[in-house]
């Protein structure tokens, strides 16, 4: 359920509440508990004190009667005057402009009752696209959110008056009933539904009632603000498939962040790596060089040890400089996927056809996703595929890329076998491209993988 | 044999500073991006320059540029291009206007002192030097017509692209001189070069036909 924090709860920090199933991604922020400032910097673990959450809640449900008052006049007058003058287009139409204005301004005050009051959040309704204004205006017309708005506007009135009604009276019947001791005695013996206002016990038992009143009222505060707040998301936030729609939005935006961030990180660490632990490197194979060579006359064993390290630096310089470059070639950057390409294929330890007709540069994300699949596709080749010979084709066409890694190997290639085709497949659908992989027993198999060139 | 190095690594700067002066060549300057290089080119004109690709500023091929900058403004000028990776297409750009007195060396290949003494002196003395590895990516470029050749002749040719000698290739694969010969007219024959005598030319009509 929907849940506002109820007075006097112990706060240590703002908690997420869960929507109602059929509100989640209407609320999309976190809905902070009881309102008001004091609750950011009450120090965590802290008892909260009681008053401040039913004096905002209170504060809610009394505006909820003025606001409700205006809004349903408003929204009223203006819908009826322009249903009215709908034989005049001319007229009609500056009437209906006031009244989306002030739907959305209406909307507006609501919202930020809600968050001032209560911190929900309700997320801002869409606004209409269009080119011309009057496309704009038409848009607006037809929502459905602008209609669930103004739903809201005319439900505010009896929402309004009845938590006025129903809050206001507890807090009277409460403060006047706590009081009652200091003034009973004014008042006429018999004067009030007939209790005998002069006896004690009944004196005692009224201020009794008027304690657990006071009790109850910040609790009547949060039901009518709980009911408020139930109706007012799911009429004032934007539609489910809008929200959808924008969490798709959201998603599309944050995962390509993530793909290029991960882009950008292969890169740093490429720089790091090439500045730092491949440079020591060469040093280091380089002063062993020079010692091999400077030390012809040194004993047998430390000679042998020399030539051992030197060797060893060497291999270990060139295992480095295949993974960095496997990480992400510099050459991609400067001179494009093309260039790039001819570098895995002349590694690979099998005759590979390499044939690129890529005119045009992709996004750096895109190619170095392409060259990653050429890269990937290989290595699969040349550890599973027992093949003889492969082929590499990449070309650019409408604005796709396409890479078709072939080889004449035995097949039985899937993404499920290993983890290299796996990764191939992810980093493929990161970019909203797709990976096919034909590979029968007995082969050929291909790997073909469309990507858009811009990302 | 006066040097210039252009290198942005101070330890590798230093490291090869001293390599070199071991083996008797004097380094006249060594700088540590390509505009330094250009500047001190023109003022102490060297015999030959050692020249790392990736330098500040842009930390892209900022040596390869300048390096064609010098080639273009003292023709002759012998380049040695030393990087962490070769690529196919910077070799190409390297050797797109004249194939004498350039070098294109893989970084490692400094820690085999003499092999990289002996590479230097070749691009010096105006031979070609190409890295093995650039080789294997120049052949990838032309896989159709090199399917033609015999593994022995597909090997000999690798060897006549980085810029070996006849004899020097009859030593790496242990042959006589004659058999490479036979090899190297067996290779013009089928990739229709026209037969020649001069080492140097027959390197540039071997990597003038990988390139294109």
């Amino acid at each position: 359920m929907l849940k506002l924090a109820s007075p006097g709860t112990r706060m240590t920090t703002s908690w997420p509440v869960s929507a109602p199933d059929s509100y989640r991604g209407h609320v999309t922020s976190t809905i902070t508990t009881t309102p008001g400032d004091g609750q950011r910097t009450a120090p965590a673990g802290r008892r909260y004190p009681v008053w401040r959450g039913a004096l905002t809640l209170t504060a809610h449900a009394v505006t909820g009667m003025p606001v409700g008052i205006v809004s349903f006049v408003v929204a009223l007058t203006l819908a009826a005057l322009t249903a009215g003058l709908l034989i005049t287009f001319v007229l009609a139409v500056p009437v209906l402009v006031a009244l989306l204005l002030s739907i959305r301004a209406l909307t507006h005050v609501q919202r930020s009752r809600f968050r001032s009051l209560l911190g929900v959040d309700i997320p801002p309704p869409t606004r209409p696209v269009g080119e011309t204004w009057g496309a704009r205006l038409k848009a607006e017309t037809r929502s459905g959110d602008t209609w669930r708005q103004f739903g809201y506007h005319l439900l505010a009135l009896p929402l309004g008056v009845l938590g006025f009604v129903l809050v206001t009276t507890v807090w009277a019947w409460a403060l006047a009933l706590v009081t009652l001791p200091a003034y009973a005695w004014t008042l006429p013996a018999n004067g009030l539904f007939g209790w005998e206002l002069h006896s004690p016990a009944m004196v005692a038992a009224l201020t009794v009632t008027g304690i657990l009143l006071l009790l109850v009222a910040p609790w009547v505060a949060w039901a009518v603000a709980s009911v408020d707040t139930v109706v007012a998301v799911a009429l004032l936030g934007p539609s489910r498939s809008k929200a959808l729609a924008r969490r798709v939005e959201d998603l599309t935006r944050s995962r390509a962040g993530a793909v290029d961030a991960a882009d950008a990180e292969r890169r740093r660490i490429e720089r790091d790596l090439h500045d730092g632990a491949q440079q020591r490197l060469v040093s280091l194979a380089m002063n062993l060089g020079r010692a091999r060579t400077r030390l012809r006359d040194a004993p047998e064993p430390a000679r042998k040890a020399i030539e051992e390290a030197h060797e060893e630096a060497k291999q270990a310089l060139a295992e480095l400089r295949d993974f960095v470059r496997g990480l992400h070639p510099a050459v991609l950057d400067d001179r494009g996927l093309d260039a790039a390409l001819s570098g895995i294929v002349a590694r690979a330890p099998l005759p590979v056809r390499l044939r690129v007709d890529v005119p045009g540069r992709c996004s750096p994300t895109i190619e170095a996703i392409a060259y990653f699949v050429v890269a990937e596709a290989l290595t699969n080749v040349i550890k599973h595929a027992r093949a003889t010979t492969a082929e590499v084709n990449v070309t650019a066409t409408d604005g796709r890329l396409r890479i078709a890694v072939t080889d004449d190997g035995h097949g039985g290639a899937s993404p499920d076998a290993g983890s290299g085709l796996r990764g191939l497949a992810q980093r493929t659908a990161a970019a909203d491209g797709v990976l096919r992989i034909d590979s029968p027993p007995g082969g050929p198999t291909v790997i073909e993988v469309d990507l858009p060139c811009e990302s | 044999m006066r040097i210039v190095i252009a290198e942005d690594s101070v330890l590798l700067r230093e490291g090869l500073t001293r390599l070199l002066e071991e083996a008797g060549i004097e380094v006249v300057d060594a700088v540590g991006d390509g505009e330094s290089l250009l500047r001190s080119a023109e003022r102490s004109r060297p015999d030959a320059v050692v020249v790392d690709v990736r330098m500040p500023p842009t930390f892209t091929d900022e040596g390869l540029r300048s390096a064609l900058v010098l080639r273009r403004q003292w023709p002759g000028l012998p380049v040695l291009v030393l990087s962490q990776y070769v690529e196919e297409r910077y070799a190409t750009e390297l050797l797109s206007s004249e194939t004498s007195g350039v070098g294109y060396l893989l970084k490692d290949r400094v820690a085999d002192v003499d092999q990289f003494l002996d590479a230097l002196r070749r691009v010096a003395e105006g031979g070609t030097v190409l890295d093995p590895e650039v080789v294997s990516q120049l052949l990838v470029r032309r896989r159709d017509p090199l399917e033609r050749l015999t593994p022995r002749e597909l090997e000999v040719l690798r060897l006549m692209a980085e810029g070996m000698s006849n004899s020097g290739i009859a030593t790496a694969l242990t042959v006589s001189p004659g058999a490479v010969e036979k090899h190297i007219n067996n290779i013009l024959a089928k990739l229709d070069l026209a037969p020649t005598d001069d080492g140097h030319r027959r390197v540039l009509a071997v990597l003038r036909f990988l390139r294109s």
